[in-house]
């Protein structure tokens, strides 16, 4: 229950936040807004002491029960772990944004989309149903879309958002393909039982195609290679947004969900050879493009890329225990995906913090260009400080957390040589060593050539001094954990992360042989050796990285992900133009061609193919006198618009037959019809008068002789139909006749008029749906009008 | 050119407020017979397109301050919600219920929540209606 509670708290605050910013106009209302997560974060904690101690909690809802979707959360390890991340990153993120964003901004916007992306990401962890997942998935897109697009005065901003998007959607429908697999071969959307049936499923010929679309789902979502090239686009988010979604948590999410399930396919070799290769590529590509990277903040994304594939690689290692079986020998392995998770927290405090301290150069100096920056350490020691305790965490320098993981990681990549995999084997070790070379290489660039050398190239127009004290706090206390989780590692490994193993390894071991000891110091051992050599080999590399900087040159401008994605969307583009263009003329005579053919076609060829024409006038009633004329009179006023001069006159011809029809309604006693129809030719009327100013000239038409003959042909053909269906009705049995209901109309719904009776409650879902219609097309011509007059005032848009 | 339209002026003044009378009958009839809250939106809006015929649009403006376009989303807004609210009550999607309530001068009378619904319709129909034929005829102005 509290869980669910958690997720609803945010979405609440998301509708009463963009209220409080009406009323409170002097205070920033950031301050609102961090008691959300706050909150949040501290009944997280409570949870610790149980779920440690190997405790789970499931809590169901029933949603749309006769689909069978429930609504079940369910808390252990490790969706634990990712919700402390996203409530603790994200109180933090919101301290910092409350000074990094003024109040000019439309603050009630940002809070209210980053409110509704942590109900999204705590959706997406809690979820035990495969499509309630999948929910909370793509809202998580959604809203990352929106906060990319902040700014949406930029296009820089609109673009990344539209790739973001593009890119993690798609790779969503992919993964709801798999689940629709899964739950195929299942027969259950619920993860915690997909684990304990799965293992008999493992021949089934979905097996592997499922893996497949559920993994693209988790890559496109984690950035990695080929599709992380939305991520260094995403960096037009303001800082706080990069910091809490594309460094901390949603890119994590991807990770999550291969965690998720690895219990689910990892017993196929496949799973442990696509995670650790993908993880692998995109861990040596990200930290090798970083390094050529002009902008803070885009070296920060690379880095990003390159850390999340090290921790899907670190995964993929893990999962070989699947396949092994659970021993002591192979208990090895379940430390690589210890090793991950620990990665994962690490990179979410160091990450955290770098992204701040970027912001904070970026807010205080105005630029966040490395050929530009240099010698801020004497006027801004504190970030400095600060981003040199994350930068050496993340090169993996000893006294910092992400020396442990990396240590961690080494050891993984060496266990696989116990494996017989040959050559592969080698390869993992090489990788892991030359991503991490170029990983101290990207690290002391971000640091000293920002913080190092001299002030000459800085803008000149402000006097630069630290950031103010509040927008220092964050990344402080993000910097201390860094420091302190290397000091008390096997705390937060007993407490935190020890039950995320029951999570990824369930029906293994217990906690505490899964749980390994984490030393800073284990002797002088071949991780150590290779971590020395990072440092040298890093060291000389950057020193003549202006004598191998040509090597980014090599590859061609057309031959990157970036140039296929936009040459994918222009064609897209051009293509869907070039089709729509074709039968969206514009001309509504064509417009109702295609309806009258589509009628023609459909309802004529049921008719015709179940061979149900049956006209038969030996039932129906005599034919009165005056019905006769009434009707002729309707025919030749029909005949009559066809060659009318003037419009005036084929509006008052078409009036002549909407009366008629008012008259047979009375004559065949249906008064409620004949009111309506009578209201709706005099409101038609103003509207056709009102319409004639805009109306082009009445001019005799003068298309083709073939043009013409088609044009008879359709509408003869569409009346002739109506009739003939018209008459077959009658005579129809097909289906099996309703109107049972609507004699008894009154004992049912209490009316005694039955045409009311079918709108309000016999077909009401109808009317209520026909209402939304109305509305939309009242919307419709209001901005069709509207819009014709604002569209030249519109242009600065897009500059 | 201005046209002399007093006795336009002087009928409008009160057959408005005889189809206003007539659309009320309308809506509350059509339980019972011929009426219901479509066709009482319908002769709402012929009464208040009367009223922009007759006059000026600037002078209704001040009288009928209503923009039609919310008009017509609280009407869709209250069709909706009756139509979802049932479930909460643990009833299927848009099932309607009445009661029966004694009135003081009428007698007892059914009050159901197909009102409700048909107020919604009725609004929609009005709002629309006069958003399209407002928006038509003022659209080239600006």
């Amino acid at each position: 229950m509290i869980t669910k509670l958690m997720i609803i708290i945010p979405l609440i605050a998301a509708i009463i936040v963009p209220l409080l910013h009406k009323r409170f106009k002097t205070i920033h209302i950031g301050w609102f807004v961090l008691i959300i997560p706050t909150i949040l974060f501290v009944m997280l904690l409570r949870f610790i002491p149980l779920i440690s101690s190997g405790r789970t909690f499931t809590h169901t809802w029933d949603w749309i029960p006769s689909y069978n979707i429930s609504f079940t959360t369910y808390l252990d390890g490790l969706s634990l772990l990712f919700a402390l991340l996203i409530t603790g990153i994200g109180s933090l993120v919101v301290l910092y944004s409350i000074f990094y964003l003024s109040k000019k901004e439309s603050l009630h916007k940002f809070y209210c989309y980053l409110l509704l992306f942590m109900t999204a990401m705590l959706g997406v962890v809690f979820s035990d149903h495969l499509l309630v997942l999948y929910f909370f998935w793509e809202f998580t897109s959604v809203s990352s879309f929106l906060l990319i697009a902040f700014w949406h005065h930029r296009k820089a901003s609109r673009r990344g958002a539209q790739k973001s998007m593009l890119i993690t959607v798609s790779g969503g429908v992919a993964m709801l393909i798999g689940f629709l697999m899964v739950a195929e071969m299942t027969d259950s959307f619920s993860i915690r039982e997909i684990i304990s049936i799965m293992p008999t499923e493992l021949d089934h010929r979905l097996f592997m195609p499922a893996m497949i679309f559920i993994l693209l789902g988790a890559f496109t979502k984690s950035a990695q290679f080929p599709f992380h090239i939305w991520l260094p686009d995403a960096m037009e988010a303001p800082t706080p947004v990069s910091a809490y979604l594309h460094s901390a948590t949603m890119v994590k999410a991807g990770i999550y969900l291969v965690a998720r399930f690895t219990p689910i396919f990892a017993m196929n070799m496949n799973w442990f050879w696509i995670v650790s290769i993908v993880g692998l590529i995109t861990l040596f590509w990200g930290s090798f493009n970083a390094g050529k990277q002009k902008d803070l903040k885009a070296l920060l994304a690379f880095s990003t890329v390159s850390q999340l594939g090290l921790i899907m690689s670190l995964l993929g290692i893990g999962s070989i225990v699947y396949v092994l079986g659970y021993s002591a020998e192979t208990a090895i392995y379940t430390q690589a995906g210890f090793a991950a998770i620990f990665h994962l927290m690490n990179h979410a405090t160091f990450k955290g913090a770098l992204f701040m301290t970027v912001g904070i150069i970026d807010h205080e100096v105005g630029s966040r260009d490395i050929r530009r920056l240099g010698g801020l350490m004497r006027v801004m020691p504190i970030t400095f400080t600060i981003a040199s305790i994350g930068s050496m965490s993340m090169a993996g320098l000893p006294f910092f957390n992400g020396f442990l993981s990396k240590e961690m990681f080494f050891e993984a990549t060496l266990a696989i040589r116990h494996l017989d995999l040959h050559y592969a084997a080698s390869l993992f070790v090489v990788v892991a060593w030359v991503a991490s070379v170029l990983t101290f290489v990207y690290c002391a660039i971000f640091v000293a050539q920002t913080f190092f050398g001299t002030r000459d190239l800085l803008p000149k127009d402000r006097v630069i001094h630290e950031a103010p004290k509040g927008m220092l706090i964050a990344p402080s206390i993000l910097a201390i954990l860094v420091v302190l989780i290397f000091i008390f590692p096997n705390f937060f490994g007993k407490y935190i992360l020890g039950s995320t193993m029951l999570s990824i390894y369930p029906n293994m071991g217990s906690i505490q042989e899964m749980t390994p000891t984490i030393s800073a110091w284990h002797g002088f051992n071949t991780a150590l050796i290779m971590t020395i050599g990072v440092i040298i080999l890093g060291s000389i590399l950057y020193a003549t990285r202006k004598k191998w900087s040509g090597i980014y040159g090599v590859l061609p401008e057309k031959m990157t992900f970036n140039y296929l994605y936009d040459l994918i969307v222009e064609e897209i583009q051009i293509v869907g133009k070039f089709v729509t263009d074709l039968y969206m003329t514009g001309s509504l005579r064509h417009y109702l061609i295609y309806i009258y053919l589509f009628i023609f076609l459909v309802v004529g060829g049921y008719f015709v193919k179940s061979n149900s024409f049956a006209i038969d006038f030996s039932q129906n009633a005599p034919v009165e006198w005056y019905e006769i004329i009434l009707m002729i009179v309707m025919a030749l006023a029909a005949v009559f618009i066809i060659f009318a001069k003037l419009r005036l006159t084929a509006v008052v011809l078409n009036g002549v037959i909407g009366l008629g029809v008012a008259i047979f309604f009375v004559l065949f006693r249906a008064p409620d019809l004949a009111l309506t129809q009578l209201v709706v030719e005099s409101v038609t009327t103003v509207l056709f008068l009102l319409c004639f100013s805009y109306l082009p000239e009445w001019k005799v038409e003068k298309s083709a002789k073939i043009t013409k003959l088609i044009n008879a042909v359709i509408a003869i053909g569409a009346g002739v139909l109506v009739v003939v269906i018209s008459f077959t009705v009658l005579e129809y049995s097909e289906f099996k006749t309703i109107s049972g209901f609507f004699e008894n109309a009154y004992e049912l719904v209490g009316g005694a008029n039955i045409v009311n009776a079918i709108l309000g409650d016999f077909r009401a879902f109808d009317t209520m749906l026909e209402v939304v219609v109305l509305l939309t097309a009242g919307l419709g011509v209001y901005i069709l009008i509207k819009s014709k007059s604002k569209k030249e005032r519109n242009n600065h848009e897009n500059k | 050119m201005k046209i002399n339209d007093v006795i336009l002026r002087t009928v409008v003044q009160v057959v408005v407020f005889i189809i206003l009378t007539i659309a009320i009958y309308l809506f509350f009839a059509g339980h019972y017979t011929p009426g219901g809250g479509f066709v009482a939106g319908l002769v709402l809006a012929s009464a208040a397109v009367l009223l922009y015929l007759t006059y000026d649009a600037e002078k209704i403006k001040k009288g009928l301050p209503l923009d039609f376009k919310v008009v017509a989303a609280i009407g869709v807004t209250l069709a909706l919600t009756t139509g979802v609210a049932p479930v909460f009550f643990g009833q299927p999607f848009l099932n309607m219920s009445s009661i029966s309530v004694p009135f003081p001068l009428i007698g007892e009378k059914e009050l159901a929540t197909v009102m409700i619904f048909e107020l919604g319709v009725a609004l929609t129909v009005v709002g629309v209606v006069m958003t399209i034929i407002l928006s038509i005829s003022e659209g080239g102005e600006d």
